[in-house]
């Protein structure tokens, strides 16, 4: 069987190779796919660190991704219509450069996961998966029903936001910026995994009753990991429509927290590179699949059952022949 | 007589009209093991819960060091001194040996924040989660998953998990419970040594092993402490007997 290190490294490689012979044959549209993959598993990145080593089986998901989105939607709204954004007490002009709508869709992703977090981790299993659900769905509608940014059908930005000393608009250079993205929330995982916090976040999964008797609050322990999860999954919503240079409602849509916990699924729960292979193969079935039938999602279900029944521990759970780290 | 390291003061807990901890006034002094038994049914669980902090009591105080520890959350009062060994091994089953004692190190040391530097390579924690595993005899198991070991060394990691804690008290819930003859023998002998670190009270269902061990025993039935005593005092208590064996014809 093949070692975990082995497959972590060859799926790095093989995200990357694929862009350079996509640029070298020129097929701008592969790298177009490549990005998506990348910025679908970044978001999975985020909800790994939360459901894969906290246990914490979130369904909304989506609300972070969304409002990643919408913080970038809103505020290159507001640049390319030169209007002032009115917060109330003050104003701000929007930006276009990807810098500060990075460190807007965090904060906010990450202030909203605190919020949910502290109403929904008070519910365990079967509740906390419909708390945040619900909590989706009300994002969902909120933006349905707000004409200011398009309501239903969502606003279009019409050039891609802007990073210091690169030409975003080439195709090759949007996919490195969010390559390094993904490699950041990557490493973060990895040392997160490996730290006191994430040794005590392991263990508040599997039996909160011992992390209280040796002193901790595991509810505390969860929260934090749901506001960095929240966080990752926000930074990749921004991404993602700058990617598509539109944001509407269905990336509040509770299919996409679906996907998102399908792509982990497929990948590996709680593996470090379990979100990367899930979202590489979600795209890449999207595409094949989604060009000879509309009904790919069809087959989609049938490998995930495959999955589920026949590989525990995902597509890296069967080529390293370990279950683990958890099933 | 000196000050008691853990008390009870008129402990009450309700289940709708059952009554499970009736007015339990009990304490723990320096260097003793004080045993809890009693039939079936008779509240000792739910007692050491409310002493733990998992359940909240109607009414009554829990002191640890004479400290109000009633209205403190369990991680709070394990912070105050409280090691707490669970009846049903509450072990991360996934993770090793060394990865569940260190995580009793964690919590009594730095708390669980430092969230970059990989914790395993920490040489102050590791030696101390060592040394744990060293006094019940694991050290040699340390890289096993909790879920591959048997019953018995499972009880040993709870133990040594509550050592990390450098406890002012052990509340261990039937620490025998499931162990062979040999298990329970070695257990009671580790046991024995154990009181001189810090007084344990003993909720158990083994006899030889309370009789063996408890300075003092209690006697817990229908929520109540129907006597508190020596071991000589508690063999040949007829109340004890009835509530055992039934009354005399």
């Amino acid at each position: 069987m093949i070692p975990e290190r082995a497959i972590n490294a060859a799926v790095i490689c093989g995200l990357l190779a694929v862009p350079i012979w996509a640029v070298m044959a020129d097929e701008i549209f592969t790298i177009t796919l490549t990005t998506r993959a990348v910025i679908l598993a970044l978001a999975a990145v985020g909800l790994n660190i939360a459901l894969g080593i906290g246990g914490l089986v979130s369904f909304g998901h989506a609300v972070f991704f969304g409002l990643g989105g919408y913080a970038m939607g809103i505020l290159a709204f507001h640049a390319q219509t030169f209007t002032p954004l009115d917060l109330g007490l003050v104003s701000v002009n929007g930006t276009k450069s990807m810098p500060v709508i990075w460190v807007v869709a965090t904060a906010v992703s990450a202030l909203a996961a605190w919020v949910i977090g502290l109403l929904s981790l008070r519910t365990t299993g079967v509740y906390f998966i419909m708390i945040t659900l619900a909590f989706g769905q009300m994002f969902f509608y909120f933006t349905i029903s707000w004409s200011a940014y398009g309501g239903e059908d969502g606003m279009s930005i019409y050039v891609r936001n802007g990073f210091p000393g690169l030409n975003t608009l080439v195709p090759i250079q949007f996919f490195g910026l969010c390559f390094a993205a993904l490699c950041l929330a990557l490493l973060l995982q990895w040392r997160l995994r490996g730290s006191a916090f994430g040794l005590a976040l392991n263990a508040a999964r599997q039996t909160p009753e011992r992390v209280e008797t040796v002193g901790l609050n595991p509810m505390r322990l969860k929260l934090l990991a749901f506001v960095i999860s929240g966080a990752i999954t926000g930074l990749a919503g921004a991404l993602f429509a700058d990617l598509n240079r539109f944001v509407s409602p269905t990336m509040f849509s509770w299919q996409l927290s679906g996907e998102l916990i399908i792509l982990i699924i497929i990948g590996g729960v709680g593996r470090l590179m379990g979100p990367v292979i899930g979202a590489a193969i979600f795209v890449a079935l999207e595409h094949w699949l989604g060009g000879l039938t509309d009904f790919w999602h069809v087959w989609l279900g049938a490998i995930l059952l495959l999955i589920v029944l026949f590989g525990r521990g995902g597509v890296i759970g069967l080529l390293t022949g370990k279950a683990g780290p958890h099933v | 007589m000196s000050d008691p390291v853990l008390a009870t003061h008129g402990l009450m807990k309700s289940f709708g009209a059952l009554v499970a901890t009736d007015d339990v006034s009990i304490d723990l002094r320096p260097g003793e093991i004080h045993a809890i038994i009693g039939p079936n049914g008779a509240g000792k669980s739910t007692l050491i819960s409310q002493i733990s902090g998992g359940l909240a009591s109607d009414a009554g105080r829990v002191e640890i060091m004479g400290q109000d520890v009633t209205a403190l959350s369990t991680a709070a009062r394990a912070r105050a001194g409280l090691g707490r060994t669970f009846q049903i091994s509450a072990l991360a089953m996934e993770d090793t040996v060394f990865e569940n004692v260190l995580l009793g190190v964690i919590g009594a040391t730095a708390g669980a924040w430092a969230m970059f530097s990989p914790v395993a390579r920490n040489r102050a924690l590791a030696e101390r989660a060592m040394a744990a595993l060293d006094q019940v005899g694991l050290a040699n198991a340390k890289d096993t998953r909790c879920a591959d070991l048997s019953h018995g060394q499972r009880r040993q990691v709870e133990v040594a998990v509550a050592l990390t804690l450098a406890p002012k008290a052990f509340v261990m819930d039937e620490p025998m419970a499931g162990l062979g003859a040999e298990g329970s023998k070695a257990l009671t002998g580790f046991l024995d040594g154990l009181r001189s670190e810090a007084p344990i009270l003993l909720v158990e269902h083994d006899m030889d092993a309370v009789f063996a061990l408890a300075d003092r025993i209690s006697v817990l039935v229908n929520g109540q402490v129907i006597v508190t005593g020596t071991v000589a005092e508690i063999r040949s208590s007829d109340a004890v007997r009835e509530a055992y064996l039934g009354a005399a014809p």
